[in-house]
């Protein structure tokens, strides 16, 4: 191993090092940022109609349950070897750990606070915004926090289509070209994306919920 | 005034929540709807802001019927407390009392402005203003539940059960602080509770109902304990509703007897007992009393007021009711109640047989008021 040429990057993928990295938190962040756009309705829709829950429920786990690469295989008559083909999946595994989260936070809204919100003449728009949704915060960023670690570790797949694995193909150019310090590196460097974004979202949770006790916000 | 007339509650599963209630709630007086658990005062609480619909029957708001005005702006206009407060634990005390000020488009330092003005209204300290919920005691937090529900200054308020989940000192806090502001504002208010104690203890109207939602009574409190209108009823007000009754009567016409009351520094003349009376009420100098003492053990000049008996709790002629001032009597060894003015000075003593004459004809004349209620 030559560590001296840890941050060489082969020309072949044709970014530098902190190409990589950018390219690495789109594929992972885009997805995430898609799957709870799209988990934000779907789990109002849970709450609101309880009978979608379970259907819906399955029909996440199951998509959860399809590896990354049988999806690809699906996706590349569509979308091509392109990062659309690799964030797809990863936008679908996102929508399956957010919309329990979301639903579970939405719940745990006390029975007493949502009479209370409807007594005063809170329309059911405004009790899902100003109510439901802010106090459901913590568990919607715990719920993010798995989705993002996961959606960060799991981009590196995507080096199995056309290099679209962002500092995954590292461990491809590792193999090809006989330099294990590049595995090295793409193994440290996505593990210290993953914390880094963790410990963001952590500070985000307290920025936006200044309304918790404190001795429960060390999660 | 609110007219609940025929109203009839029935679930999808044939359940009957409440079954043909009529009531007509008084303006700036507090009903109370009381009864056991299954009894449907909550349902019936929450019809009046529709937040349950009724199946039958209509609820009438000053004459126009509550579904003629949009469902929000009716429910703006009904401030609501809730048990456990259900306060927004994402908002500070401040703007979960300016909730409805700014859902009516008040500007925010307006509403901010009204909700530090209702914190003291309410007994809170504004320097709790930013805090959040969790950091309040219960107590505090029902505070801020009935400040919330008053910030628009609605003419109704709907308490459902508010004070259940805090403990009797907190609740009897908040009960009294219930009176005072409601004397203050005189607001129109629909109180639901399982406590029937609270219920007479508040209510200017109390509400029994039993379970199946049937109105078992409708009347004042000092009625219900005089003329329970059934089984039911008198077994739901429970043991000793005579005494409990006695809280409303008047001790103000008592005769109070002044000659056994003597200082603490009298001289050996004055330490002599009426014929009647078989001790002598010992007071301080400030005219406060220590306690009974028997003329023959009482030193002229030098009381030693630890040798005293203990004079019971004293009650004020005016402000309490004859129920205290048995209370007194019965706790006081002698069988003598002390009555003391506001600043606590004994103002004389009144006997245990006094005191019963006394109630026999309160009773008299309170047959007849109920009787001419009628």
């Amino acid at each position: 191993m030559n560590l001296s040429r840890f941050f060489d990057i082969p020309s072949d993928l044709q970014h530098s090092y902190a190409g990589l990295i950018g390219l690495h938190l789109r594929e992972a962040l885009i997805p995430v940022l898609a799957g709870l756009l799209l988990a934000l309705p779907l789990a109002q829709l849970c709450v609101r109609f309880k009978w979608v829950y379970p259907p819906l429920f399955g029909i996440t786990t199951v998509l959860y349950a399809i590896p990354s690469l049988a999806f690809f295989v699906v996706l590349i008559d569509y979308t091509g070897l392109s990062e659309t083909t690799v964030m797809i999946p990863l936008a679908v595994y996102s929508l399956v750990v957010l919309v329990p989260a979301i639903v579970d936070g939405v719940r745990s809204v006390p029975q007493e606070t949502l009479a209370a919100a409807t007594a005063l003449g809170l329309g059911p728009v405004r009790r899902y915004l100003q109510v439901q949704l802010p106090i459901a915060v913590p568990a919607i960023i715990a719920g993010l926090r798995v989705a993002t670690v996961s959606s960060v570790s799991l981009v590196s797949v995507g080096m199995l289509i056309g290099n679209q694995g962002a500092l995954g193909n590292l461990l491809n150019d590792a193999q090809i070209y006989h330099r294990p310090e590049l595995a090295v590196n793409s193994v440290v460097t996505t593990a210290l994306l993953a914390v880094v974004l963790d410990a963001v979202l952590v500070g985000v949770r307290m920025l936006l919920t200044p309304w918790m006790p404190k001795e429960s916000t060390a999660r | 005034m609110i007219r609940i007339d025929q109203v009839t509650k029935r679930y999808a599963d044939g359940t009957v929540a409440v079954d043909r209630l009529s009531l007509d709630i008084p303006d700036r007086a507090i009903t109370v709807l009381v009864g056991p658990s299954g009894c449907g005062k909550t349902t019936t609480l929450r019809m009046i802001n529709r937040m349950v619909e009724p199946s039958e029957g209509t609820i009438l708001l000053d004459g126009a019927d509550i579904r003629d005005q949009p469902v929000n702006t009716l429910r703006r206009s009904m401030g609501y407390v809730i048990q456990n407060a259900g306060l927004f634990q994402h908002r500070t005390i401040l703007d979960n009392i300016a909730t409805v000020p700014r859902l009516l488009g008040w500007s925010k330092p307006k509403a901010r402005e009204r909700a530090a003005e209702l914190m003291g209204r309410v007994g809170l300290d504004t320097a709790l203003a930013k805090r959040y919920p969790y950091q309040l005691s219960g107590g505090q937090q029902q505070r801020v539940g009935v400040a919330r529900a008053l910030a628009a200054d609605p003419p109704v308020l709907l308490m459902d059960e508010p004070f259940s989940a805090v403990d009797p000192i907190v609740r009897k806090g908040l009960q009294d602080e219930l009176l005072r502001i409601q004397d203050e504002l005189g607001k129109t208010i629909v109180f639901v509770t399982h406590d029937i104690d609270e219920a007479i203890k508040l209510g200017t109207m109390v509400a029994v109902l039993r379970t199946g939602g049937h109105l078992a009574q409708y009347a004042p409190p000092a009625e219900l304990l005089t003329a329970p209108a059934d089984a039911f009823v008198e077994d739901f007000l429970g043991a000793d509703r005579g005494i409990r009754r006695l809280s409303f009567f008047p001790s103000a016409g008592l005769e109070l007897r002044t000659e056994p009351v003597v200082a603490m520094d009298a001289p050996a003349a004055r330490l002599t007992a009426p014929a009647d009376v078989p001790y002598l009420l010992v007071v301080d100098t400030d005219g406060r009393p220590l306690g009974w003492g028997a003329p023959d053990d009482l030193t002229a000049g030098a009381i030693d007021p630890a040798r005293l008996l203990n004079h019971g709790r004293p009650f004020t002629p005016g402000r309490d009711s004859l129920r205290t001032a048995l209370d007194g009597a019965v706790l006081s060894p002698t069988g003598w109640a002390v009555a003391v003015d506001d600043e606590g000075r004994a103002t004389g003593v009144v006997s245990q047989q006094v005191i019963g004459e006394a109630i026999r004809t309160a009773h008299a004349a309170g047959r007849e008021d109920v009787t001419a209620a009628r």
